[in-house]
């Protein structure tokens, strides 16, 4: 019986299917890299306008080293802000769910910061902590990441099941005893949820924060000085670099997310 | 250990449910059952007939709106928090994060059990529901009945002399189902616990219980309760579910539930 099996779904079962999912989309990128080579060159598109693939291919080979130095100092920024922000909104999360007033309070704060483009918020936080410092950025990322980790949080802290509620009054639980046995577990899946939605938000909001001052050596510096000196493909070379970095984010938060939810697929 | 305490003793008890604007349902109106140690008890009846709502007010998961209740002599409260009872609900409810051994001892490590002490009495649950070789298998790699067993197991992890059951084996297939019902008999026999057992299947009722209450809806009340005791655990095996006193025993519960005589024992449908 297939009570011994992990259910694997069946979408990576169908050979044809998966088949599929792997090259189809690697066929579409390739056909589309070499329309924009052909289009470039065909019709004699002057470099400094739209470079080619090619030539961002060799800026990115050229300035490897340095692409790599600019991704892991936009992406320390952005790992911090992603935890300190995860942290924030989590416990946030967690008093609003035991104190409901306290999610009353803060709903119009929680909306305001929804709303705010919060990159917007860097040059004053450079001045406040000073344009050497790499704070203002990771301040940037972290309220970028309080929100979504928060509503999703507190979305799944009260997903928990009537028959659950019912078994911890029967053992008598206390209230800590409850939160840690059931209702964060509950709310676990969702956590990663925001997580994952957080993880790219980070990425892009820590990248943006360097248009707006503070030190060289990161990513979204990079490309502004690029493209200020009309160094396009250089510019394009490093844009390839923050996309590569918002994907090792987002795996990384979507491999933990399915880590922990595999055994959730039916109650 | 007193043994003269009823297990359960419900006295007048009555349950009304406020409704919107002023409307109010009465689930329960004065109900009397009293549940010896170790007998087996099954609550019959239509939906609605609030057999759920007293099983829920003897775990204490509700309280009466009139009426007095006592669990092996004190309130259902107190007998609550001391865990005199083990309950299972119509959802087997384990938790999916944890394996068939965390669930079983949840409630264990709950109440403070130590770590040897738990693994010793999972290892026996695990035996007595014959599941010892999915101890370490979460709950969604296990079937439906399997589930329920692991539920069972846990109801019965501290040993309780009552055990409160709402319908556990109602979402299961008819076969397993059966299955089931010949594991139960088999456990109650040797943990000599009490139970109250809610169901809506006349058979599984007769076949399990040693006294039937058949209850009517608009107000729940009690309207009949029927001796069924078709002996001892020994004899209820599958053979007993031809026999002809099994039979007699669904007719007279089924008339009770219909108010009118059914003609003859032959023809009854055992579903």
């Amino acid at each position: 019986m297939s009570a011994t099996t992990a259910t694997i779904p069946e979408r990576a079962l169908a050979r044809g299917s998966a088949y599929r999912t792997v090259v189809a989309p690697i066929v579409l990128g390739v056909a589309m890299l070499g329309l924009w080579q052909g289009v470039v060159d065909g019709f004699g598109i002057e470099q400094y306008i739209v470079p080619t693939p090619t030539d961002i291919w060799h800026e990115i080979t050229d300035n490897l080293g340095s692409i790599v130095d600019g991704s892991v100092s936009t992406g320390l920024n952005a790992l911090i802000g992603l935890v300190v922000g995860a942290l924030v909104g989590i416990l946030g999360a967690i008093i609003a769910g035991v104190w409901r007033i306290f999610d009353t309070i803060v709903a119009p704060l929680v909306a305001a910061l929804a709303v705010m483009p919060i990159v917007a918020l860097a040059p004053v936080l450079y001045t406040m902590y000073g344009a050497d410092k790499e704070t203002a950025r990771q301040i940037v990322a972290a309220v970028a990441v309080i929100v979504p980790v928060y509503i999703n949080t507190l979305r799944g802290l009260r997903q928990v099941r009537p028959v659950h509620r019912d078994l911890m009054r029967v053992y008598a639980a206390s209230a800590r005893q409850q939160q840690l046995a059931v209702t964060l577990p509950t709310a676990a899946p969702y956590v990663f949820t925001g997580l994952r939605v957080a993880s790219s938000l980070a990425v892009i909001s820590a990248l943006i924060a360097e248009y707006f001052g503070g030190p060289i050596g990161g990513l979204g510096k990079s490309i502004t000085s690029s493209a200020a000196s009309s160094n396009y493909a250089l510019a394009w070379a490093y844009v390839f670099g923050a996309i590569v970095l918002g994907l090792v984010f987002y795996c990384a938060a979507l491999a933990v997310e399915m880590f922990f939810t595999r055994h959730r697929s039916t109650p | 250990m007193n043994d003269i305490k009823p297990a359960v003793e419900v006295r007048a008890v009555s349950r009304t449910f406020g409704g919107r604007k002023g409307a109010s349902v009465t689930a329960l109106e004065s109900v009397d059952l009293s549940v010896a140690p170790g007998e087996f008890v099954s609550l019959i009846g239509p939906s609605g007939c609030g057999k759920s709502t007293l099983l829920r007010l003897i775990a204490d998961l509700d309280t009466p709106t009139s009426g007095e209740l006592s669990v092996f002599g004190k309130p259902a409260r107190q007998a609550r928090v001391d865990q005199d009872y083990g309950i299972a609900f119509q959802q087997a409810g384990l938790l999916p994060w944890k394996t068939v051994t965390g669930n079983i001892e949840l409630p264990l490590a709950l109440h403070g059990a130590g770590r040897s002490e738990r693994r010793a009495r999972v290892s026996e649950l695990l035996e007595l529901i014959g599941l010892t070789d999915f101890a370490g298998h979460y709950p969604d790699q296990l079937s439906g009945g399997m589930q329920q067993r692991v539920a069972i197991a846990r109801a019965l992890a501290e040993s309780p002399k009552l055990l409160l059951m709402d319908e556990p084996f109602g979402a299961l297939d008819e076969m397993t189902r059966e299955r089931m019902q010949n594991e139960l008999v088999r456990i109650c026999a040797e943990t000599q616990a009490a139970v109250v057992f809610v169901t809506h299947s006349i058979p599984e009722a007769v076949f399990l219980s040693d006294r039937v209450v058949v209850m009517s809806p608009r107000p729940g009340r009690i309207t009949d309760v029927i001796d069924v005791s078709l002996g001892g655990p020994a004899e209820r095996d599958d053979s007993l579910r031809e026999d002809e006193a099994f039979f007699r025993g669904v007719a007279k519960v089924r008339e009770a539930l219909h108010g009118v005589p059914v003609a003859g024992a032959r023809g009854v449908d055992t579903r």
